[in-house]
């Protein structure tokens, strides 16, 4: 599904990643790890084409995607959720997620100026796959709020919502548990499962340990920049290397 | 001709010298808020024609009506922060921009009702008599207005670089919060940064004011080429910025000369828009930028 | 952003009082300001699309609108074109040249793309001056041809005002419609994210180059309009002033409002004719109410009724409970 080779990226004179290789298979979830400092938010950077790395190449489904712009990777069926959350803060929560069906609609700036019945038609189907797309993650009810006044946790579940309207082939979350309560994480963990039962491939980067052990099928480990493990979940906890580098780390 | 060139490269000095000027007023508020003050052209009218406005009107000495000026442009300046600037400090860039606008429409206007419409003229610091150099000429008034310049920089950098308040502000331009933190009255350098630039302008406004006039709307246009030379040294409030004016200066005046005067004002806003597009981090590298 | 029928219903309202207010002014000195009204209008809301839904200032729109008034001008009443025929070919080399220097200069943001754009407009207002031999230089370009259609000449103010209101009432439909498409929300995507809007598919780069064309085209028929209804034209109309008016009506209306826009082109143009009693005291008082303005309403004058109305209620619901 997706591979990255020999990823390097150096940012003045510091070198925060170096020869990252790994690969995710098509349907499983993938866990990425690592004390912090370790790179994991800055490989998610490379991958959706937001930093332009030093060396290295990415694959999606076999091609070559290296380097290209985020719009253009969400057309490839890749999406991604962000550390801070990005919202569009003074929209609805609706209005998010129809953006996230940007790629799923046609009309240009002349047919919308004149709303053609095409256009009129669009924007039905739009508003109803909206609609699904917020009952999948439990946010019907909140579709009318201005998306910047949500509490923290549902406006995790929005940016998902957002990011699962593009029905794309993977997504990568970046910390999606940071700042979420236990019943909150509990949820969220259901929810990824039901993400990877609809058929789209999982990225994680994660620091709530317990989440990640529990449903990642593999997990990649970073260090100071540098692959230092991958393996199963048992294989990692079991590890003396990462046990060493967590520990070591503090 | 080679003389007429030397001629063209020194008066653009000369009014590269006025631009740099105005160039690190700027590069200086910006530094310390992120604002650019759109207000920065005022302050230079405000030195010119509160100068004019003290010799003429009140027989002050030269000397006394100048420094006079350069303490009210100050004055102005900060009191705009006090009622402007700082009570909208979490405000988006846009509305800054729009503040800064309002502020020099009021300004300027202030300065109409006050000293009318008419164009005033300064006297020459010392004399009229030109001298001449390797076939060109030059007046004293321009050996002020270098020497003066000079004399700024000299001590803008030793205030930047060796006074507390001076670090304080570098701190500052490099990382708010951080210098919040470590004990930096943040607020304070951001006043600071306005008197230091109303005062930079308004000396600008002085010194030229015996070659090329003033009156109440100068501000506009020199406050533009003052960005502009910002622009080129990459928003430094160092040598960069100098350099920035003085070959803004000296591109428009073989602009004018050469080509054509009626687009001389147009040579420097092509330069803007080059280097904005092609070098927006300035037109030296990165590095050798001091950012203040 | 309303449903559809208030949406509908809002423009219907504001189309009928627009329709009958020839009535209640007709004939005076006002209906002329209200032509002005007319046109401010369309370059207001043609700015706010801009602005206050994609996030990107400019600082040269009026370069936009000179240039369609001097192409409008210059084609008709120097090279004897059709005036319908020539603000069609103003708008279309307008659109041209906003493509061709979006890109380049949509790249920049916040203040650098204010200077970007303040720079292109005065060297265009620099142009106007010095190609004396086509524009006629400071001096203006005179004897540019009224519209017409069939045997009716557009020469009143009566005329005119029918004729810029259809434009500027189209204007305002056809920017309310987009506003609410799903152009209009990738728009204010970029506004509020750019990264996010990009990784939801939004291709930011382009979206934003055609709205500053869109943005610039209307503001080109609007100076078409504006040249075929003076017959006179110079380059004072189209300086860096009246870009920095048309940012204010924009704001003092209300970013991202459409009739916002409307408010503050208003405003702002029958405010000077209210200050012209106190002559040179009104320059300050623009710059204090530009600077009051932003400062105390920054929602602008549209979104007085939300701030006034929990008031009311506060006050009414008082009166109840003493009742």
């Amino acid at each position: 599904m997706l591979r990255v080779e020999g990823i390097t990226q150096v940012f003045g004179g510091v070198t925060a990643l170096r020869d990252v290789s790994f690969s995710v298979a098509e349907g499983e979830i993938k866990g990425v790890i690592g004390p912090n400092g370790a790179g994991k938010t800055t490989l998610f950077n490379i991958i959706t084409g937001i930093y332009r790395q030093t060396a290295g190449d990415v694959f999606l489904e076999n091609k070559i995607v290296t380097s290209f712009q985020p719009e253009k990777l969400a057309l490839r069926g890749m999406v991604r959720t962000f550390q801070n959350v990005e919202l569009f803060g003074a929209m609805t929560v609706m209005e998010n997620v129809m953006v996230g069906l940007h790629t799923k609609s046609r009309c240009g700036i002349l047919s919308s100026c004149l709303k053609l019945p095409s256009h009129l038609r669009e924007e039905r189907h739009i508003l109803e796959k909206a609609m699904t797309c917020l009952d999948f993650v439990g946010l019907a009810e909140d579709a009318s709020l201005v998306a910047g006044n949500l509490p923290f946790g549902k406006g995790r579940m929005l940016e998902i919502a957002r990011a699962m309207a593009l029905e794309p082939r993977i997504i990568l979350l970046d910390e999606p548990a940071a700042g979420l309560n236990s019943r909150e994480t509990a949820e969220l963990g259901a929810l990824i499962r039901k993400i990877r039962g609809s058929g789209v491939t999982v990225v994680l980067v994660e620091h709530d340990m317990e989440l990640v052990m529990d449903i990642c099928d593999t997990i990649l480990v970073l260090n100071l920049g540098q692959r230092l493990a991958e393996g199963t979940p048992r294989e990692i906890q079991e590890n003396p290397a990462v046990i060493a580098a967590y520990l070591g780390e503090g | 001709m080679s003389h007429q060139i030397l001629q063209y490269i020194l008066s653009g000095l000369s009014t590269g010298a006025i631009y740099s000027l105005i160039g690190i007023g700027f590069a200086i508020i910006y530094n310390s808020t992120g604002i650019i003050n759109f207000a920065q052209g005022e302050f230079v009218m405000l030195g010119g024609i509160m100068t004019w406005f003290f010799l003429s009107v009140f027989q002050l000495p030269l000397i006394a009506a100048m420094v006079l000026a350069i303490a009210l442009s100050t004055a102005v300046g900060v009191l705009f922060e006090r009622l402007t600037i700082r009570p909208l400090r979490n405000a988006s860039p846009l509305i800054l921009v729009i503040i800064t606008i309002g502020a020099s429409i009021l300004i300027r206007g202030m300065a109409m009702l006050i000293w009318g419409k008419d164009t005033h003229s300064l006297p020459m610091f010392t004399g009229s008599e030109p001298l001449t150099v390797a076939g060109a000429t030059l007046l004293p008034q321009h050996l002020w207005i270098f020497g003066i310049t000079l004399f700024i920089i000299a001590v803008n950098r030793f205030y930047f670089h060796h006074s507390i308040s001076g670090k304080a502000m570098r701190a500052c331009s490099h990382n708010r919060r951080a210098a919040g933190l470590v004990g930096i009255d943040v607020k304070r350098m951001v006043l600071f940064s306005f008197a230091i630039s109303s005062a930079l302008g308004s000396v600008a406004g002085i010194i030229t004011a015996p070659l090329t006039m003033t009156s109440y709307d100068v501000g506009i246009m020199l406050g533009l080429k003052g960005f502009c030379a910002a622009i080129i040294g990459g928003m430094s409030s160092g040598i960069a910025t100098v350099v920035g004016g003085l070959l803004l200066g000296v591109l428009e005046s073989l602009g004018a000369g050469m080509v054509s005067s009626g687009y001389k004002d147009a040579i420097a806003f092509i330069i803007l828009l080059l280097i904005l597009v092609i070098r927006p981090q300035g037109l030296f590298k990165k590095a050798e930028t001091e950012r203040v | 952003m309303g449903s559809e029928r208030t949406n509908l219903l809002k423009f219907l309202l504001f189309s009928g009082s627009v329709l009958v207010a020839p009535v209640l002014f007709s004939g005076g000195y006002l209906m002329n300001v209200l032509v002005f009204v007319g046109i401010n209008t369309m370059l207001a809301v043609a700015l706010n699309l801009l602005l206050g839904y994609a996030g990107q200032i400019s600082l040269g729109q009026a370069a936009f609108f000179g240039l369609g008034a001097y192409i409008s001008g210059v084609a008709t009443a120097t090279y004897g074109l059709n005036p319908w025929a020539a603000m069609g070919c103003a708008a279309a080399i307008v659109g041209l040249i906003a493509f061709a220097i979006g890109f380049p200069i949509l790249k920049l943001k916040g203040h650098y793309l204010a200077m970007a754009t303040l720079g292109f407009g005065i060297i265009v207002y620099i142009a106007f001056n010095e190609t004396v031999e086509l524009t006629g230089g400071p001096s203006g370009l005179t004897g540019i041809p009224y519209f017409t259609a069939g045997t009716v000449q557009f020469d009143s103010d009566m005329k005119n005002y029918y004729l810029i209101w259809g434009f500027a009432l189209m204007t305002i439909l056809l920017s309310v419609n987009l506003v609410n498409s799903r152009i209009g929300r990738a728009l204010r995507a970029i506004h509020d994210s750019e990264v996010a809007a990009r990784v939801m598919g939004v291709n930011a780069r382009l979206l934003k180059v055609q709205i500053f064309t869109l943005s610039a085209v209307i503001s080109s028929v609007a100076g078409s309009l504006y040249a075929h209804t003076m017959t006179f034209i110079s380059p004072a109309s189209f300086g860096f002033n009246f870009s920095v008016e048309l940012l204010t009506m924009v704001v003092i209306g209300g970013l991202g409002s459409v009739y916002g826009s409307f408010l503050g082109a208003a405003l702002l143009t029958l405010l000077p004719e209210f200050l012209r009693t106190f002559q040179d005291y009104d320059i300050v008082a623009y710059g204090l109410l530009l600077i009051l303005m932003t400062m105390y309403m920054p929602g602008g004058l549209v979104r007085i009724p939300s701030f006034v109305s929990p008031i009311l209620a506060k006050i009414k619901a008082g009166v109840g409970k003493h009742a």
